[in-house]
């Protein structure tokens, strides 16, 4: 019986995981375009990878530079909004569906709305020029602030970070906050040692989630690019600036049939983030502080 | 109420809406801006002014025809129906099995779901994607829809959630009235797990909705597009006006708010029953 209903389980995770992941280890080590049976060609893929190929080293660039600059902006600002959202105000309610509505706008219209909204002479920089800056960023057309427009989208899309944020924030208990009061804590302080380590189990949770997000972070920028280009080529628009690892990954795997090369990177992109994840694990006891343990 | 105490709390009072209303008004302006954008008439689109003048309620209905819309909401739609009855249907017994009955290596099968959910599509697509061209599935809803049949990691972990925290003499009453156990699965736990099961199906049709990755991947024939797909042509391919552009991100956006608003509770059960708070 156990068999009969796990089957769909087992069948997918043999069909679609371990054959694929066995399959593109192999690949890694090999010269394949699909077209032709893969030839065996040892390291030479990732020797390719860590030392010729320009691309590599550009979209790890890019990737790191989301990583730790906009996770970071992102998380801050779920924290920022849902704070503002805990407490009971009249209309709470309101505010809390507009906070969170944007980030159920699917992807590519958002990604497209953005690029129409930041370009030259799109409305935002329009209002930039009316409050007397002249020579506003251009944004998604210039290399150097490409990546802020992705920012300002993804803060745009805080919506579900928020909404775990602040049921975290909801379930820190009162006593807490009343005790503080009567030691006489200032609001910095009860923010410092109380709310901070209530919600850092939350904090930890979104880490993990950025760092996995942004090694895949694909569909928004892969937008951005070829509409900035108004051509399908161009992905990582402007000037490679967009370039970031899935992307990459993308172009030698599916526009270039590099497969055994594109399997490399694949395997690079688990490998880091495994390797992040662990380490974020193996920092957390350090900072993370969960309530009456963790395995509640 | 002392003076100065009620002076304070007024005081914070009209602070918190304040910052509440300017946080609302940034993040509603791009929609302001984009609405406006798409009622504009193609040369005001490209001026500086931002009121449109006239309102060109029509520019919806050019955006419709200009790409075939339509057939790539019908696409998408049965795309997202069949992947979100697949999944519901293989995941149910999955989840029963992996909370409702004890047997050797329950818990590392648990633990197989949850690896297979931290594991980068990037890793695993590659491959399958030379297997679906080889069965001559590429441009065809197949690599979409056949997977899901065959469980989902994240889904399979939400409905053993909710299934663990049904009372076990719930499924022994049944098993004294002779019931096996696929009759405790579909006339017990399915009936009472209803809000997560919806929960499972609302998650996995809004993914279908949104996803670029795999349609990019597997469908390139124009016909087959579904709206995610579509809409990011929708520029390079014509070079269309950025008010046609607008109004059709606007028509691809429209049915998931709608949905949003009638499915408000479900999602909330959603979020609360993926556990992540605190």
């Amino acid at each position: 019986m156990v068999a009969l209903l796990m089957s769909p389980w087992a069948i997918g995770f043999t069909v679609f995981f371990l054959y694929p992941m066995a399959a593109s280890l192999y690949y890694s080590f090999t010269h394949y375009d699909i077209l032709a049976t893969p030839r065996w060609a040892g390291l030479e893929n990732y020797r390719f990878m860590l030392s010729r190929d320009p691309d590599f080293w550009l979209s790890i660039r890019n990737t790191l530079w989301i990583l730790f600059v906009g996770t970071p902006i992102r998380i801050l600002f779920a924290v920022l909004t849902a704070m503002l959202l805990t407490r009971p105000r009249r209309g709470v309610k309101v505010y809390r569906t507009i906070f969170f509505l944007p980030s159920m706008v699917p992807p590519v219209a958002a990604a497209i709305g953005f690029v129409f909204l930041l370009n030259p002479n799109g409305p935002i920089n329009q209002s930039l020029h009316l409050f007397g800056w002249h020579n506003p960023p251009l944004w998604f057309y210039q290399p150097n602030w490409s990546k802020w427009g992705l920012i300002l989208l993804g803060m745009w899309g805080v919506g579900e970070a928020m909404i775990i944020f602040l049921a975290g924030l909801l379930d820190v208990p009162r006593q807490l906050y009343e005790a503080a009061d009567i030691e006489g804590a200032s609001g910095r302080q009860k923010f410092w040692h109380v709310t901070l380590p209530m919600i850092s189990p939350v904090i930890f949770f979104s880490l993990v989630i950025g760092v996995i997000d942004s090694f895949q972070y694909f569909t928004q920028a892969y937008v951005a690019g070829t509409t900035v280009a108004s051509s399908a080529t161009g992905i990582g628009q402007p000037q490679g600036s967009l370039l970031f690892y899935s992307l990459n990954l993308y172009q030698q795997g599916f526009r270039y049939f590099h497969m055994g090369y594109a399997s490399a990177l694949a395997w690079v992109l688990f490998v880091i983030t495994m390797a992040c994840t662990i380490l974020l694990i193996r920092t957390s006891t350090r900072w993370v502080h969960y309530q009456g343990g963790m395995l509640r | 109420m002392p003076p100065p105490v009620r002076r304070h709390r007024f005081l914070t009072a009209v602070t918190d809406h304040t910052l509440l209303v300017v946080t609302s008004v940034i993040f509603l302006t791009p929609v302001v801006f984009i609405v406006l954008t798409a009622v504009m008439s193609d040369q005001q689109a490209l001026s500086s002014r931002l009121w449109p003048q006239p309102f060109r309620w029509d520019n919806f209905r050019t955006a419709l025809t200009q790409l075939p819309l339509l057939r790539y909401t019908w696409n998408t739609v049965q795309i997202a129906v069949l992947s979100t009855i697949g999944t519901v249907v293989s995941c149910v017994p999955v989840a029963y099995a992996l909370s409702r009955m004890r047997w050797r290596g329950r818990q590392f099968a648990f633990l197989l779901v949850l690896a297979t959910f931290m594991l980068p599509i990037q890793v695993t697509i590659l491959p399958l994607y030379v297997v679906f061209r080889n069965l001559h599935w590429i441009n065809s809803f197949k690599p979409l829809v056949v997977p899901s049949f065959f469980g989902d990691a994240f889904s399979i972990f939400l409905l053993r959630q909710f299934f663990m925290t049904i009372p076990e003499e719930l499924s022994d009453a049944a098993k004294v009235d002779g019931g096996d156990e696929i009759q405790i699965m579909t006339r017990v736990i399915v009936p009472l797990a209803k809000p997560a099961i919806a929960a499972v199906a609302l998650f996995n049709f809004l993914y279908a909705w949104n996803d670029f990755f795999a349609p990019l991947l597997f469908l390139n024939n124009p016909r087959l597009y579904t709206l995610a797909i579509g809409l990011s042509q929708f520029r390079t391919l014509r070079h269309v006006q950025w008010n046609l552009t607008m109004g059709a991100s606007l028509l691809v956006t429209a049915p998931v708010i709608v949905i949003f608003f009638l499915a408000q509770r479900v999602f909330v059960e959603g979020v609360t029953l993926t556990g992540v708070k605190g």
